[in-house]
């Protein structure tokens, strides 16, 4: 009855045995879970056309990835599901005016993936943020449909109707319901030669401010929880602030009827959510620890000189480019002390 | 009793858990002698024992079988038996590659409560020569048997300042120094005091991890009332337990970069190897068995046993319930570095500390292989403070000087980056790989640089030569008493003669 | 107008003595490409590339005479980087000089060998020891693999054999990778 002894077969393979628990859809998937209080605020603010935007968007990013990846040949499964594309989307969306027409988030996204993302080898390749490549060509091509933002606060929200007409319709109602964002009043108002506590001391911008910093709380909590979950590293958001203040601090100090306060750069716009989100982009940042605190510094600082002196209201896109671009070399110059080694 | 050590940051490592209640929530049991034990005779490095004994000769309990020559340990017979073959077996090795072995047939009447005293005992250590200590180790075939079983006599070759005894066993599954501790702390506190008479150390640390309430109680019971070691628990933090981690840990010193810890008066030696020189030099006893922890889902009744050199793997699991229906790996040492082996005929020996049985439902990687997006994780956990992922392109593209310049020696394998990366980059395997190319380079260009030496003093020989040829043709006709062959001038102008007609070659050209 | 003319042919003057200062200072002198060539090969001295060892090949290299792409040893890897180092593009190994084959050594079969001599005369790197009418012995550790020794032994007793093998020629292989994200290396044409 005894069984015959058989030889037992075993699988082998390399050290570490056990798979790793995490995977890049895990960390896409967080991102976008941290973006959900932002996104929240933003809707309520805003409306829903927000969250048509980011449905738009989505959808053209996956559609512009399986595109390319077909014409690749490479799999399309692992590539679609790991949640970079609607990353992208989600991203590029958050930046668009809630009535944007649809086709600007089909451009926007078509530049982002193929241009972006797979000519330069697909996820993980990319030397550019591709949400933010989508961005400032739409930005820079149809600077009327970007620059037009409906008023912020309750009473402000589009009516559906009216909303899907500017989406898909070509309606466009922003010449009557268009209010000037907090950045867009300063830089229009000082230009006339106000002060900037005088451009604050109006109570349509002074309540648009308060509700752009709720907004960067809400950043700021999602981003908080990203690091407690180790998706992004510390030195990202700490050198966006500290590029922040190396440059508004000094301009306000100086003159503070001229320049806004650092605190006001840090809390209106698009800072919190670059700080914490967009210039943390692993694959087009920085890579070694020194490397992404000046990255991020770099950030920052590009941000407040073209607000201040630049073209655009908000300068978080082009800082983000321009330092992308820079990345590598930091890299090489900035790498870690080896352990045993001297530097 | 041990005055508190300020411990010391280290860069990178995690808390992993640490899976080791199953193999340590029993006493340690006695493996039975299995019917053959199979003893390698490759040792530390690649050079192999000379073997004593041929096929059909019988031996005793404890015999030295084969003889380490240069740097390696002498194998000693586990049980008395007959030898059976001197072939190729199957060992735990990366490469698969079968390693000659000696193949005992254990007597049947063998029993494991026998003990080999091959040589006196030497109670009296304390007034012992140290140099004789030192030969009582190198005779016992005594190797690191924390893993890296470099010969443990080699080590204790230089005086040193401070003596580290490494108990911090930090590897997941893995705990047959915990059960060391806790069962034989004064065979390890005897070792230890004998390892610092030997290199003359004025500190000796033993160090715990703080999880190992036990073994912790079982030293300080052991020390009473002595304070020459000083037990120091370190938190629980994978790879702490590395030599190098540990002595930056304790000490706040790096071991420098292609240095060993005797480069700056340190020496660290595991616990299981602090016994076995105490019981080498108390009782005579030669290295022939150690603790093994044979434990994962994959078996049915994990524990730690004390097992004789040469038991087969197969063996082993028998006494430990056997396989579980789903088990599909088997791996010596831990999960993060321990070695896959294709059969379980592998033998156990010095450097084996644990069996680690998986599940197939453990092993399947819930997603494929993606490119990396430099999340940084790798870097973030790396001890070695390297850059995992630049490593990775450039070991990928081939740029072998990238690589020698990213400092790939430095990494000791602990396999944290391919733990974290969230694109399942088989991380380890690549720095493998780059590791051997590294070493064939290296190879290649010593080869080379000796080549050139040769072909150079040769080329200059010839032309001497020649020269020599045509005075010694040129003094027939003229008599010439004074050569001047002697002439500095004269020879250092012929040298450059060799080295023009070496330069100048072309009109050899074909 | 006359100060434009004068500003920009005072800089030309600047900086073509700049120019004439660095070519001298930092002349390249010829001993040490050669030096850096050599340093390339793989220094087999097998005469495939037709030049009686790799530093003659590595001065013809220097002065024009030869190609690249002559040194069957060096392979494709050392063609590469000959080319890196000359600025010149790579090209595939000339096959009339030989192919690329995995690192061997000599062997001589000792109960044939009558101690002729002629295999230690035509070693390039005295890698045989032995003496007339005695025994001859390749040391294992200076062998190029060459292969000279073979031609002239009269009783054909050398023999090449793989340089390593068994568990010395192991090394850990480069990892499988997925198509998916398999980086395409351009070869060399």
């Amino acid at each position: 009855m005894a069984a015959p002894i058989m030889a037992r077969e075993f699988r082998l393979g390399g050290a570490p045995h056990l798979p790793a628990a995490n995977s890049v859809q895990k960390v896409m998937l967080k991102v976008l879970l941290a973006l959900l209080p932002g996104i929240v605020l933003s809707t309520l603010w805003f409306g829903v056309g927000l969250l048509l935007q980011i449905a738009l968007a989505c959808v053209f990013a996956l559609l512009a990835e399986a595109a390319m990846l077909q014409l690749r040949g490479r799999p399309l499964r692992p590539f679609l599901s790991d949640l970079s594309a609607p990353v992208t989307g989600v991203l590029f969306a958050l930046c668009l005016p809630p009535w944007a027409p649809w086709w600007i988030a089909a451009i926007g996204m078509l530049s982002a993936i193929v241009l972006a993302k797979h000519l330069y080898g697909g996820l993980g390749y990319n030397v550019f943020n591709p949400a933010m490549v989508g961005y400032v060509v739409v930005l820079i091509a149809f600077t009327r449909e970007l620059g037009a933002w409906p008023g912020l606060g309750p009473g402000s929200a589009l009516e559906p109707g009216v909303l899907l007409h500017a989406v898909f319709g070509g309606g466009q109602p922003w010449d009557a319901m268009a209010q000037a964002t907090p950045l867009d009043s300063l830089r229009e108002q000082l230009g006339q030669g106000r002060t900037v506590a005088e451009i604050r001391s109006g109570p349509e911008l002074a309540a648009a401010v308060a509700r752009s910093q709720w907004l960067a709380l809400a950043w700021l909590l999602g981003g908080l929880w990203l690091l407690q979950q180790r998706v992004i590293h510390w030195q990202v958001p700490v050198g966006v602030a500290a590029g922040v203040l190396i440059v508004a601090a000094p301009l306000w100090l100086y003159d503070a009827g001229r320049h806004a306060s650092p605190l006001f750069h840090l809390t209106t716009g698009a800072t919190m959510l670059g700080a914490f989100f967009i210039a943390t982009d692993p694959v087009s940042g920085a890579a070694t620890p020194r490397g992404r605190l000046l990255f991020g510094a770099g950030v920052g600082a590009l941000c407040v000189l073209i607000r201040r002196y630049g073209a655009y209201p908000d300068g978080i896109a082009f800082a983000v480019l321009l330092m992308n671009a820079v990345a590598p070399l930091l890299d090489r110059w900035l790498r870690p002390r080896v352990f045993g080694r001297s530097r | 009793m041990n005055g508190t050590v300020a411990l010391h940051g280290l860069h990178g490592g995690m808390h992993l858990p640490g899976h080791k209640i199953a193999a340590s929530a029993d006493a340690s049991r006695e493996c039975p002698l299995p019917p053959t034990l199979v003893l390698p005779l490759s040792g530390y490095g690649g050079s192999l024992a000379r073997a004593l004994v041929a096929p059909g000769d019988r031996v005793s309990l404890g015999q030295e079988l084969a003889h380490a020559d240069g740097s390696g340990a002498h194998v000693h017979a586990p049980a008395a038996g007959t030898i059976v073959a001197i072939e190729l077996r199957p060992v735990a090795n990366a490469s698969g590659l079968h390693m000659p072995c000696i193949v005992l047939a254990v007597d049947p009447d063998a029993r494991t409560d026998e003990r080999a005293i091959l040589w006196p005992p030497i109670p009296d250590w304390m007034h012992a020569d140290p140099r004789s200590l030192l030969e009582r180790i190198a005779d016992a075939g005594i190797v690191g048997l924390g893993g890296a079983a470099f010969p443990t006599a080699l080590k204790l070759g230089y005086p040193v300042e401070l003596l580290v005894i490494n108990g911090a066993e930090c590897e997941p599954w893995i705990a047959c120094d915990e059960m060391l501790l806790r069962e034989s702390a004064m065979e390890i506190i005897t070792g230890a005091r004998i390892m610092r008479r030997i290199v003359g150390a004025t500190r000796m640390m033993l160090a715990i991890e703080d999880r190992m309430q036990e073994a912790g109680a079982a030293l300080r019971a052991a020390l009473d009332t002595h304070t020459d070691i000083q037990l120091v628990e370190v938190p629980t933090i994978f790879p702490q337990g590395g030599e190098r981690q540990l002595i930056r840990v304790l000490t706040g010193s790096e071991v420098p970069s292609g240095a060993y810890p005797v480069d700056i008066g340190v020496l660290c030696h595991n616990v299981g190897t602090a016994a076995a020189v105490c019981r080498a030099v108390v009782h005579g006893e030669p290295l022939i068995e150690r603790l093994v922890s044979v434990t994962g889902p994959g078996v049915r009744a994990a524990g730690t046993w004390r097992v004789r050199l040469g038991t087969p793997v197969e063996w082993l699991v028998a006494q430990a319930g056997g396989y579980s229906a789903d088990a599909a790996r088997v791996v010596l040492g831990g999960s993060m570095t321990g070695t896959a082996i294709a059969t379980d005929a592998v033998p156990i020996v010095k450097a084996s500390n644990c069996v680690l049985v998986l599940t197939a439902a453990q092993l399947r990687d819930p997603a494929p292989e993606l490119p990396c997006i430099r999340c940084g994780e790798c870097s973030r956990v790396c001890p070695a403070q390297l850059l995992p992922q630049q490593l990775h392109w450039y070991i990928r593209a081939s740029d072998w000087d990238a690589v020698e310049d990213h400092a790939l020696r430095d990494c000791i394998e602990c396999g944290l980056c391919a733990q974290v990366c969230p694109s399942h980059i088989p991380l380890v395997d690549w720095y493998r790989h780059g590791k051997a190319e590294l070493h064939l380079r290296a190879d290649a260009r010593r080869r080379a640089d000796a080549a050139r030496e040769r072909f150079e003093a040769r080329t200059l020989r010839l032309a001497e030569t020649e020269a020599e040829r045509a005075q010694r043709l040129a003094g027939r006709g003229k008599q010439s008493a004074d050569a001047p062959l002697d002439d500095p001038i004269a020879a250092a102008l012929q040298r450059a003669a060799a080295r023009k007609a070496i330069d100048g070659g072309s009109d050899h050209g074909a | 107008m006359i100060e434009a003319v004068l500003a920009l042919g005072g800089l030309g003057v600047l900086l073509g003595a700049l120019l004439g200062w660095a070519a001298v200072r930092f002349r390249r002198a010829d001993a040490p490409l050669v030096d850096a060539i050599d340093r390339i090969l793989p220094q087999t001295q097998c005469a495939q590339c037709g030049f009686p060892g790799c530093r003659p090949y590595a001065a013809a290299i220097a002065r024009g005479d030869a190609d690249i792409n002559q040194c069957p040893p060096g392979g494709e890897a050392g063609v590469r980087a000959l080319a890196t180092l000359l600025g010149r593009e790579p090209k595939p190994l000339d096959a009339t000089h030989g192919s690329e084959k995995p690192p061997r050594i000599a062997w001589i079969d000792e109960d044939i060998c009558i101690g002729c001599t002629k295999c230690i005369l035509a070693c390039p790197v005295d890698a045989i020891i032995g003496a007339p009418k005695l025994m001859h012995t390749v040391l294992i550790d200076a062998c190029t693999g060459c292969d000279l020794c073979i031609a002239p032994c009269p009783v054909d007793c050398i023999h090449m054999l793989p340089a390593r093998s068994g568990a010395a020629a192991w090394r850990a292989p480069r990892p499988a990778t997925a198509r998916m994200q398999r980086i395409e290396l351009v070869r060399v044409p």
